[in-house]
């Protein structure tokens, strides 16, 4: 089936619930189904195959998602994190395309060919004129592709994952009750709209009628701020967000009375964070998911009952399973294959397998899906004796730092341009606060001197600050086999214990 | 009036206001109906006149989905309805799904 139908039915059953914003002075879900079937129109007219969006989070983004799906045309939510280097190579990839920016988002991206840009607040204007024409609600074919997420990989250049409208229905139907939701819900969505969880929130809501506020970035004190005044009782939020959350929580002492279910996922959570939370939320259900972009979103999730058994037991079997990520969804298969392939007995570590109508994937860059359906998630894990998944890390050496996934490559690539580096290496090491944190080894050229904070900057003028190395080691040599490959794993102990 | 189904077509009911969308569908034609009728392709003139059949007037729910009991046939209620769902004179089920808890 086709987005479209989703905001249709809610249309259809729940049109005077608030969808977006405040009670008193949202949008409800027949009026964001008028504007987005607008938007299909006014999409659809624009040049290009594709509708790009490099902005914050806002009530636009729903719009322009159900906008883009009416129109035939696959949506691409891109990082506007990224230098703008990158931004700029990612959407040379993307042209013919129209792009929605936000403020100060089009003078970064300046004249590229094929891309044509739309101001955001022009974009939302268009789709409240009663003179645009609207789209057929339904959509078209279901086998048509929704979205196109950039997801980094083991190289250096993101990948576009493919999803299409089936796997991102598929994932709704099966895991939301159509009107579920009670009249008094809300959820609050700060995970930045070019993240999957960002998507499947909107969708998610909309089928379950769930009024949605949006936090435009995320930051703690107005996320607790929001939460209380719009007596939000739904979130998802990434592990490095839930241990700020509770700093705020911790010092005003004043709780969120309204928060019912608070989900994360997005990367490890710390043991010692989510005891905290639960020990300063004790009103609140934990929901722990485990997902990628190619599944569309989570595949796995450990439920509130599973916290508490587990908060609470003595058993150390049954308390493990804090850091587990739950059992796969009924509509899920998941699997545990040795590196050959077979499949491996409880407690064994391999890579994580996945199955289901949601999974795509799918890669622009490498054609179609997986022909058996089977999709290698290339993390490593292992399934207990009950069925619990446990997720140890990405087998792609990739960084997951505050949910955010960072190519060691990358950045290696970028150190690699300074002239007084021979050779580098980045890992992540474990921290607290962001689950990993980047940290580098390098050689010096010969005769060179590293100055380790130039070096900082430099990556950080490359790429983000996010991808900057917190801390530099300076060495003679790194560590490799004998057929020349770079020992990750000596290198990320070695600099753990010199920087964790 | 057996058709061939697969995921996605949409149909509405020849005698009222159902509409649905095919989520699962078995391999070969299915005599798909609601009120007792063939139900008709969205986008097809539907005949005029008729009534649904008496044992066929349970009516459809927005939101649910209905099964044939298998596995492989599933369809979800797009528009509800006053007529009842079923193949040949097999009325379908409603699906009972165990709700998750929210994770997005």
């Amino acid at each position: 089936m086709h987005v479209g139908m989703l905001l249709q039915m809610a249309a259809d059953g729940m049109g005077e619930r608030t969808a977006i914003g405040s009670r008193a002075t949202g949008m409800t879900m027949a009026e964001m189904a008028v504007r987005a079937r607008r938007a299909g129109t006014v999409l659809a007219g624009l040049s290009g195959e594709r509708v790009a969006l490099v902005d914050l989070n806002s009530g636009v983004v729903p719009v322009a998602l159900f906008g883009a799906a009416l129109a035939g045309k696959p949506f691409v939510p891109l990082n506007y994190r990224l230098s703008d280097e990158m931004l700029c190579e990612l959407l040379r990839r993307t042209a013919p395309a129209t792009v929605i920016v936000g403020g100060g988002m089009a003078g970064r991206v300046g004249s590229i060919p094929g891309i044509e840009l739309i101001g955001r607040e022009e974009f939302f204007e268009r789709t409240a004129d009663p003179a645009v024409e609207e789209a057929d609600p339904y959509g078209g074919d279901p086998d048509s592709v929704a979205l196109l997420l950039y997801t980094s990989g083991t190289t250096g250049s993101p990948k576009a994952a493919v999803l299409r409208h089936r796997n991102l229905t598929s994932y709704v139907i099966s895991t939301v009750e159509f009107a579920g939701a009670g009249v008094e819900e809300a959820a609050i969505v700060s995970v930045p709209p070019y993240h999957i969880a960002g998507i499947s929130s909107v969708l998610s809501s909309t089928y379950s009628g769930r009024r949605v506020c949006h936090l435009e970035t995320f930051e703690p004190r107005l996320w607790v701020d929001q939460v209380r005044a719009e007596a939000v009782t739904h979130a998802m939020v990434v592990p490095t967000m839930l241990n700020r959350i509770l700093d705020v929580v911790s010092e005003d002492g004043c709780g969120l009375p309204s928060l019912r279910s608070l989900s994360y996922g997005g990367g490890p959570m710390p043991l010692a964070v989510i005891e905290r939370a639960m020990t300063l939320l004790p009103g609140v259900g934990f929901v722990n998911a485990y997902g990628l972009t190619e599944t569309a979103s989570t595949v796995a999730l450990l439920g509130p009952d599973d916290h508490r058994e587990a908060h609470a037991s003595e058993d150390p079997a049954v308390r493990a399973r804090l850091t587990s990520v739950g059992r796969p969804l009924p509509t899920v298969e998941v699997v545990v294959r040795s590196e050959g392939g077979s499949p491996l007995a409880a407690g064994e570590r391999g890579e994580i397998w996945v199955r289901g109508e949601q999974v795509a994937g799918e890669y622009e860059e490498h054609g179609g899906a997986p022909g058996d359906g089977w999709f290698n998630t290339r993390d490593e894990g292992h399934l207990d004796e009950d069925g619990y998944l446990y997720v140890h890390g990405r087998l792609d050496d990739v960084i997951v730092r505050g949910g955010e996934n960072l190519s060691p490559g990358e950045i290696e690539a970028v150190l690699l341009e300074h002239p007084s580096v021979l050779a580098a290496a980045v890992v992540g090491i474990p921290d607290p606060d962001w689950g990993e944190k980047v940290v580098a080894a390098v050689v010096p050229a010969e005769g060179a001197v590293i100055d380790e904070d130039a070096l900082r900057s430099f990556v950080r003028g490359a790429l983000r600050s996010t991808m900057t190395p917190e801390r530099i080691e300076v060495r003679d040599a790194l560590p490799f086999n004998e057929v020349g490959k770079l020992l990750r794993r000596v290198l990320r102990e070695e600099l753990a214990d010199r920087f964790g | 009036m057996a058709v061939e189904l697969k995921p996605g077509a949409r149909f509405r009911s020849a005698v009222c206001a159902t509409e649905i969308v095919v989520i699962k569908a078995p391999t070969g034609a299915v005599d798909l109906r609601c009120g007792g009728r063939p139900v008709v392709p969205i986008g097809d003139a539907s005949p005029a006149g008729l009534e649904a059949e008496p044992g066929f007037d349970g009516g459809t729910l927005i939101g649910k989905r209905y099964t044939d009991g298998t596995d492989a046939f599933e369809v979800l209620c797009s528009k509800g309805g006053t007529a009842s769902l079923s193949v040949g004179a097999e009325l379908l089920e409603l699906k009972e799904a165990k709700p998750l808890p929210s994770s997005d």
